[in-house]
């Protein structure tokens, strides 16, 4: 049996929603609230459908002809399914985290339609079965996130947004060069199908590099490796929810997805070995780990520093691809999910001291542990998780990448990993030191920058929430890691199914 | 090449329902307009009333073709043959007019109602009519004189709708068109002499069967090829364009870049088809200045300050997608493939094109008539006030843009895959730099828009259904793109 319907209803729940929220007027609060949080469940369980489906063998596709020869195709496999649960999982506690952030503020409707459509277009990207698919919702992104990165419409929000647009709109155009010349070269190559490139390798060699070189580097903007990583620490001005999305799941994460698609759905990984490429990845991953930490040590404000530590930490989704081996794999697929879980978990933080405290850089952090003692603790557990310690998510990670190393006996990706850990204590350690160990300005030095009482709680309970959830979630990914349906075994699962020999 | 434009015999006797649905197609935008000028419409329900019958006959005729395949009326007028044809894209190119036509139309009465138009509003009405019918015989007609005779009706009347709002600039401007249109019309006309002369035929199909390539063939295009590229506004010869937008009303302005240059166009290649099939270098000619189009519209657009030269700039420089295609059209050594790439990308660029720029500029009429500013800067935080006009503005640039799932991205997508495999890469590259041109000079717009430190003005709000319009045809451009295979289907000339 196939469920076309559960792919497609998933992708119009999203788009459903962008609609209503577009037609409803500005003051129409709680009705927009519940109609963003319902429809975020909805997701959820019909994404948490699609799973279970998949790990009994089934794949719903959905298709219908746009062009001659050019088909749009849905489909539910498992890496599809991972990043769906990803983005549906997080659209729901970024959605309840940016109710609680922009209350009060204007143009939420705008803000509202915009942030569903980027989780649509995620939805999209994650089910794209064709790189036709896979670009419609590539470029639906960009637009979408643009009115994001501009909301708060300040001169340095729109110079952000320019300077990101000309990023990722320039990476589209390459994209889509390379995509037509994928499908001038082969017809509609899907994702799913077993063939792989394998047969144009002889006739075709130089033209199947410029191709991959094309299309990686079309994604490369998006996760923001370097040296293509400008857009993402300017786009820092928007809003906390904004980049919290930006950085977790949608526009980074949908690069380095797109990356793993082409190499191991596109390519396959033996046809990007036999073409050289992969080791090339590696290496500009590898650089890209080591600069974005170097970098981040050199930021005195938070989220600047979180954004540096995103473009060194999303590239070792990339790494992972280039040791391809098992491990290397499961440990790139795994740490999509990790990075997301860690990642959103310290952007909420980060907006929570910004508004609760009105704490923007990293100096002004001390003792902030003993007033919001919850947001302190889940931006421990983000920050033991990027440095990879145990038993947060992180750390699984990083062993299955060292093991992958060793495996490839690439020993240099080892030394590569060690440098990286180090550098990530060294600009995390002093921050979660700042929070705890250091005496803030309740202790007679003065008052915050701008404290404001939030709620109840140490802060606004909307805001509350999804962090402690989210910092849970990358606790219990690493503790529980090897139980069924974990990140850790979905990615393996991916893995064994259908990249492994 | 020609049979595309359903130019061949194969025909089938139209069924008498056909007829009807033809003579209203042809002749009742005419007769509503003449009626409007009588008693002019001041709400909405009248046009919608009006543009029902309209739309049915689009529509009938499209069911018709569906059914028959080609279709074909010849009559014999006092010994002069007329003959009209029905092929998958004429009816496209109608039902377009007609959609475009008819939300022209509903948009009307408020924008007159708003704005203040003097005494001449009313002669708007049958203006448009003119240009309805006009347009439905162009796409029509297979001889060269009633192309002619259509193509000479559009373009007066058009000069009268661009020159109504009376202000002196607009009177300027429109002689200048006026003049030129003339020009235009003149060298077309001293070509179709030259044709007659020498083949003695003026039907196409015809002269088809009997034109010999030489200097004659070569000569004779080159005549109606300056003079349709001087209609069509095409690179060089499209500075009067922008003036004329400039202070023309929205309708008219929506009316005329989405459709009446796009005529031009269309006669230029279906006669270009038949005089020069397999010519290296005039197409060539043709597509390299779609390239310095593109990039010179573009420029315009980007540097321009005022909302009108921008979107009318934009037109110059989107037409240079459809020069750029004329190589994979025309000329020797084509694939089929390709050319049925090419062809459909074509006219899937041209109706999107349409539909988003007829869009475009009510969205900007609507923006400009609400904040009584007509410069980007004056647009400063708008977003706020006028999201709905932003939105639709912002749904026609993505076509525009040629970002998906947007007509233009099909389009582009076509033309890009047939110039590729044609290994055509200047024109790849034009193609890809149009795209980052037309981003550049759009999100300056969206720029301004968004800008939250500006001073609030005081809007006049708007009529309802006015930015509704606008989206409407915004979406079927959007939607176009998606949805392509059903229109792209139908063009397919009608044989195996």
């Amino acid at each position: 049996m196939n469920a076309a319907w559960l792919p497609l209803t998933a992708l119009a729940t999203s788009l459903l929603v962008v609609v209503i929220i577009f037609a409803l007027p500005e003051d129409a609060r709680r009705l927009r609230t519940t109609i963003n949080l319902t429809a975020a469940v909805v997701k959820i369980i019909l994404v948490i459908l699609m799973v279970r489906r998949v790990a009994a063998g089934h794949e719903d596709i959905f298709s219908f002809q746009v062009i001659g020869g050019v088909d749009f195709v849905l489909r539910s496999d498992a890496l599809g399914v991972m990043f769906a649960g990803l983005s549906s999982l997080l659209w729901l506690c970024t959605t309840i985290y940016a109710i609680g952030y922009l209350e009060g503020s204007a143009n939420r409707k705008r803000f509202f339609g915009f942030f569903s459509l980027c989780v649509a277009s995620t939805i999209g990207i994650a089910l794209a079965d064709n790189l036709f698919t896979f670009l419609i919702f590539y470029e639906m992104l960009t637009l979408s996130t643009y009115p994001l990165v501009v909301h708060n419409g300040t001169r340095q929000a729109l110079d952000a947004g320019r300077v990101y647009l000309r990023y990722t709109l320039s990476a589209g155009v390459v994209l889509l060069l390379g995509t037509v010349l994928l499908y001038s070269l082969t017809g509609d190559q899907s994702f799913s199908s077993e063939e792989g490139l394998g047969d144009y390798l002889n006739d075709h060699r130089g033209l199947l590099t410029l191709i991959f070189a094309l299309l990686v580097g079309g994604l490369a903007v998006k996760t923001a490796m370097v040296p293509l990583h400008g857009w993402l620490p300017r786009a820092m001005v928007a809003p906390a929810p904004v980049s919290a999305l930006l950085h977790a799941v949608a526009v980074v994460k949908a690069g380095a997805f797109g990356i793993l698609r082409v190499v191991y759905d596109l390519f396959g990984i033996e046809l990007s070995v036999e073409l050289g490429i992969i080791t090339a990845l590696a290496v500009a991953a590898s650089f890209t780990i080591i600069y974005g930490s170097l970098r981040a040590i050199a930021q005195e404000e938070l989220k600047p520093r979180l954004a540096f530590s995103t473009v060194s930490q999303v590239s070792y989704v990339i790494l992972g691809i280039g040791l391809f081996g098992p491990f290397g794999t499961v440990g790139a697929l795994a740490h999509l999910l990790h990075q997301g879980l860690m990642k959103v978990t310290l952007f909420f933080c980060a907006g929570n001291y910004a508004e609760e405290l009105g704490i923007h850089r990293i100096d002004e952090m001390d003792g902030a542990g003993k007033r919001m003692p919850l947001t302190s603790i889940a931006f421990t557990i983000g920050a033991f998780g990027m440095i990879g310690l145990p038993p947060v998510a992180g750390f699984i990670t990083k062993w299955y990448l060292g093991v992958g190393a060793i495996q490839a006996e690439m020993y240099w990706v080892v030394a590569v990993l060690v440098a990286s850990s180090t550098l990530n204590a060294m600009y995390f350690l002093p921050i979660v030191h700042r929070l705890w160990f250091r005496s803030g300005p309740a202790h007679g030095k003065g008052n915050w920058p701008k404290e404001q009482r939030l709620g109840r709680f140490e802060t606004h309970s909307w805001l509350l929430l999804p962090m402690v959830f989210t910092a849970l979630v990358s606790l219990g990914a690493g503790l529980f890691a090897g139980l069924p349906f974990s990140p850790l075994d979905w990615a393996a699962r991916v893995a064994n199914g259908e990249y492994l020999p | 090449m020609i049979w595309r434009f359903g130019l061949f015999d194969s025909t089938f006797e139209p069924l008498l329902p056909t007829h009807w649905a033809l003579l209203v197609a042809l002749g009742l935008p005419l007769l509503l307009g003449m009626l409007a000028a009588l008693f002019p419409p001041k709400r909405a329900w009248p046009v919608v009333l009006a543009s029902v019958p309209v739309l049915a006959s689009g529509l009938m005729l499209l069911s018709a073709y569906d059914q028959a395949g080609l279709l074909r009326w010849h009559w014999d007028i006092a010994g002069v043959q007329l003959s009209l044809r029905l092929n998958g894209l004429s009816v496209l190119l109608l039902l377009m007019t007609q959609v475009i036509g008819v939300a022209a139309a509903l948009y009307t009465p408020g924008y007159l109602r708003l704005s203040e138009t003097g005494p001449l509003a009313r002669w708007l009405w049958p203006l448009m009519g003119v240009v309805l019918s006009a347009l439905s015989l162009i796409w029509l007609a297979t001889d060269l004189l009633t192309l002619y005779a259509g193509l000479e009706l559009m373009g007066l009347a058009a000069v009268g709708m661009l020159m109504l709002s009376g202000k002196v600039a607009a009177l300027v401007a429109g002689m200048r068109y006026l003049l030129l249109a003339l020009m235009g019309s003149l060298t077309y006309l001293l070509g179709v002499a030259l044709i007659l002369g020498h083949w003695g035929r003026l039907d196409l199909q015809g002269l088809a069967e009997v034109v010999e390539h030489g200097p004659v063939a070569w000569f004779a295009a080159a005549l109606v090829g300056a003079g349709l590229a001087l209609k069509a506004a095409l690179f060089p010869l499209h500075a009067w364009l922008t003036p004329v937008h400039e202070n023309a009303w929205t309708p008219v302005s929506a009316l005329h870049a989405a459709l009446v240059i796009k005529a031009s166009l269309f006669i230029l290649l279906q006669l270009w088809s038949i005089l020069l099939p397999d010519t290296f270098y005039a197409p060539r000619v043709i597509a390299w200045l779609g390239l310095l189009a593109i990039v010179w519209g573009g420029l315009l657009a980007w540097r321009t300050d005022s909302l009108k030269t921008l979107v009318a700039s934009s037109t110059v420089g989107q037409l240079g997608y459809l020069m750029v295609a004329f190589p994979l059209l025309l000329g020797p050594d084509i694939a089929p493939l390709t050319r049925a790439l090419a062809w459909e990308g074509f006219w899937l660029q041209l109706m999107g094109h349409a539909f988003a720029k007829a869009a475009m500029f009510m969205a900007a009429g609507n923006l400009i008539l609400a904040t009584g500013e007509s410069t980007l800067k004056g647009l400063a935080g708008t977003s706020r006030r006028l999201p709905l006009s932003l939105l639709v503005f912002g749904i026609a640039s993505i076509t525009l843009m040629g970002l998906p799932p947007s007509s233009g991205f099909t389009a582009k997508w076509l033309l890009l895959q047939a110039m590729v495999l044609s290994q055509q890469w200047w024109a790849v590259a034009a193609l890809l730099i149009g795209t980052l041109l037309t981003a550049a000079y759009i999100f300056r717009l969206f720029r301004y828009c968004f800008d939250e430190t500006a001073p609030r003005h005081c809007y006049q709000p708007l009529a309802p259904g006015m930015d509704l319009i606008a989206l409407t045809l915004a979406l079927i451009a959007f939607a176009l793109g998606l949805l392509a295979h059903f229109p792209l289907e139908l063009m397919h000339g009608g044989s195996p």
